[in-house]
């Protein structure tokens, strides 16, 4: 049988499917090794389709009516403006080299980049397709985040160990505050007061606050059983009501749950093997975790903390985004809101 | 050779001109220098790279040679990174080389760095290592070893404010028998060369199997004597690997004389591991994990090569002291040096763990990959085998074994 076959199928069903419910919530995922996007259907949490998209997939996000994807394609140096109904490429964003992750300002059309191998931050109008700025930052620039006043925009830097601070109007880095070893990704607050940072290999995430730019809390893990080093933090999920965190944590198999007040953990909820990135629909019922070794997006439910299904995708799933219904916004990894 | 590599910002004219802004007014010269001399801008952290020239035999294989740079364009590599972490904090850095011949003095070599070098990041066989760091001029040095694997540099002949970024030989036989442990091929033939290398590479391969519960069911030993393998090999290695049941052929041959042609050429079909087939290594070309690819892109633009083990062992010296500095936030050798040396400080280093040195024998912890040329075939420490601190501390001599006292506080 060719391997066109069930995609062709597949491709139909989720057409159909679209066609029959329209509201059908769908949770995209990047799978790194297969350069492809897998589609999950947020009521029967089945894969719907699945299209091919540029090398290397890693970040994705949605514009604001969920009728444009954008997709970090590192290998292929470009961001890929995709219609996500049919998966067709509408056309490549200059995107500066080996994009990894990125953030849509609040304003729908600029996008801040992080070039992973050449310490850049790259910001271009998504409408006009210009690069606006190119911005020293750190060695090995990873995760993103936009304020929610769209005013500051923070770049990671994985060799560096810092969150960079850029200047949205001005598109200039002004300051830079050191965390921990390897910090992966970034998040703010839904108030913008707190931006949260991961730091993969020191194996903490540090509470920023975003006015003096200093560390406020460095929130630490321990799971019975589970050598320190295992406990790597990735993605970062916040609430919009700023009572919780979820924490991914890497080949512990594990999401940290965290009281976004008080910064005490309070559970661990076990996942696929290797996870990476979170994303949680905009109801916050449900969130999407990216397991990069189990090549799986493990379904959790919210209110009980607990996983209900895990739904096998693509090899090494990575980035995932919860396509927002028409003029709602969106939370999704690598694509702070 | 001297070789300036690092940018510095001031240099040794530093003085004069601040005294001349001062005394005699703001020339045009002495703004710059004033500009230059920020309150911000500390002073660089001076490190310095000592490599002793080595010969190296010619490759059998049409391999390619070992680069004369091997080790130098780690820490160069290392130097820039720092360098561009450290913009961001008003910290900056310096590296100057300086390569000893064949049968220099290598402390002569080591006078010529200036006064009181306090990081050098060494490449240099043991004996070279223990001259330098028994120097009372060096009695305030750190130095980084990044080319001796020699477990006695660790064990016996340890040395306070001497650091091992490069493996030891025990490390690398942990990491190997403790993959024969986890596959279950625990019998094995030891065939050593004719070179002291060899027999320690041997020697540690034995102790590792005593370690972990592997057998070495028979040893022989094999001399090349500057004959071409190439054309005997078929015949020629049957005899030395004929023995009793055995599930691999481990190869104790440190200088590549004869250990690539053993290489399915063995009497009995198993695979070779040690310094050739499968090989125990702190870095290598298959590595790719943990965001190494980038480490590897990185320094492929700046050497035009292939980063190897001793590459990675100088890039890793580096980035310590870089690290370090930027954790201290400062680049006071006194301040750098005792955060380097505390065991509370921990360093990234593309292997999906923090890196730290160990507290008994300056050691720096870190996972050893198994490799052959195609693929990275494990990485130790094993799963399986556990630690109470890390599973890191699996790998090499433990803490209540270690026959190193020069870390031991008194009392």
């Amino acid at each position: 049988m060719s391997r066109a076959a069930p995609l062709r199928l597949l491709l139909c069903a989720g057409l159909l499917g679209l066609a029959g419910s329209a509201k059908s919530q769908e949770i995209f995922v990047s799978n790194e090794r297969d350069n492809t996007v897998s589609v999950i259907d947020g009521a029967t949490l089945e894969v719907t389709r699945s299209f091919p998209v540029g090398r290397r997939p890693r970040g994705l996000t949605f514009s604001r009516d969920g009728r444009t994807l954008y997709v970090c394609a590192s290998d292929s140096d470009a961001v890929q403006v995709i219609d996500p109904d049919t998966g067709a490429l509408r056309h490549n964003l200059p995107s500066g080299e080996d994009p990894e992750q990125f953030a849509l300002a609040p304003d729908d059309r600029t996008l801040f980049i992080a070039n992973e191998e050449n310490a850049t931050t790259t910001v271009v109008d998504a409408q006009t397709r210009k690069v606006l700025a190119q911005i020293d930052v750190g060695i090995e620039p990873e995760g993103m985040a936009v304020s929610p006043d769209g005013k500051t925009a923070v770049t990671t830097s994985e060799t560096t160990n810092m969150v960079h601070w850029i200047d949205v109007p001005t598109l200039t880095a002004i300051d830079a505050t050191p965390v921990g070893q390897r910090p992966r990704a970034a998040a703010f607050s839904a108030d913008g007061r707190m931006l949260w940072a991961s730091s993969e290999i020191g194996g903490t995430v540090a509470v920023i606050d975003a006015a003096t730019r200093k560390v406020v809390e460095t929130i630490e893990f321990a799971v019975k059983g589970i050598a320190a080093d295992r406990l790597q933090p990735v993605g970062i999920t916040l609430t919009g009501d700023g009572r919780f965190a979820f924490v991914a944590l890497g080949p512990s198999d594990r999401v940290a749950v965290i009281d976004a007040k008080t910064y005490k953990v309070l559970n661990y909820i076990l996942v696929g093997r290797r996870v990476w990135q979170l994303a949680m629909t905009p109801d916050e019922t449900r969130l999407f975790t990216t397991n990069g070794v189990s090549g799986d997006v493990t379904v959790i439910d919210v209110a009980t903390q607990r996983p209900i299904r895990s739904v096998k995708v693509g090899r090494f799933p990575w980035g995932v985004a919860v396509r927002p219904a028409s003029g709602t916004s969106e939370r999704s990894a690598g694509a702070a809101p | 050779m001297l070789a300036r590599l690092g940018k510095r910002q001031g240099g040794p004219l530093r003085a004069t001109p601040r005294r001349k802004a001062c005394g005699v007014g703001l020339s045009l010269h002495g703004l710059l220098w004033l500009a230059l001399l920020s309150p911000a801008r500390a002073e660089p952290l001076a490190i310095h790279y000592l490599e002793r020239r080595v010969e190296r035999p010619t490759p059998l294989n049409n391999e390619d040679p070992i680069p004369d740079d091997e080790g130098l364009k780690g820490a160069e590599l290392g130097l820039k990174d720092s360098n561009a972490t450290g913009r961001f904090v008003s910290l900056n850095f310096t590296l100057d080389s300086r390569v000893a011949a064949a049968g220099e003095d290598i402390r002569a070599a080591f006078r010529t760095l200036g006064e009181r070098p306090r990081f050098v990041v060494l490449n240099a066989p043991a004996e070279d290592v223990l001259a330098l760091a028994d120097m009372p001029e060096a009695e305030g040095t750190v130095f980084l070893n990044v080319g001796a694997p020699d477990s006695r540099l660790r064990e016996a002949d340890c040395r306070p404010r001497l650091l091992h970024v490069l493996p030891s030989r025990a490390m690398l036989a942990d990491a190997l028998v403790q993959f024969l442990a986890y596959k279950r091929w625990t019998r094995i033939l030891l065939l050593s060369g004719p070179a002291p290398a060899d027999a320690l590479y041997a020697e540690a391969v034995r102790k590792s199997a005593k370690k972990f519960g592997a057998r070495i069911v028979a040893e022989s030993r094999f001399d090349p004597q500057g004959g071409d393998t190439r054309d005997t090999a078929l015949r020629e290695f049957v005899l030395p690997t004929r023995g009793p049941e055995h599930d691999v052929v481990a190869v104790a041959d440190e200088a590549g004389a004869f250990g690539a042609n053993l290489v399915y050429n063995t009497a009995a079909a198993r695979p070779v591991v040690g310094t050739q087939g499968l090989t125990p290594a702190a870095w290598g070309r298959p590595v790719e994990a943990w965001a190494a690819v980038q480490l590897q892109t990185r320094f492929r633009r700046l050497a035009g090569r292939a980063m190897r083990p001793i590459d990675y062992a100088g890039w890793m010296a580096v980035h310590a002291l870089g690290e370090a500095a930027v954790q201290a936030r400062s680049t006071d050798p006194e301040k750098v040096a005792e955060l380097v040396l505390s065991p509370r400080f921990e360093v990234g280093g593309f292997k999906g763990r923090p890196l730290s040195f160990r507290a008994w024998d300056g050691q720096l912890r870190q996972p050893v990959f198994l490799l052959w040329p195609g693929a990275v075939t494990a990485t130790a420490p094993i799963e399986g085998f556990q630690h109470h601190r890390t599973e890191l501390d699996t790998l090499g001599p433990d803490e209540p074994e270690s026959a190193c006292r020069a870390f031991r506080k008194p009392g």
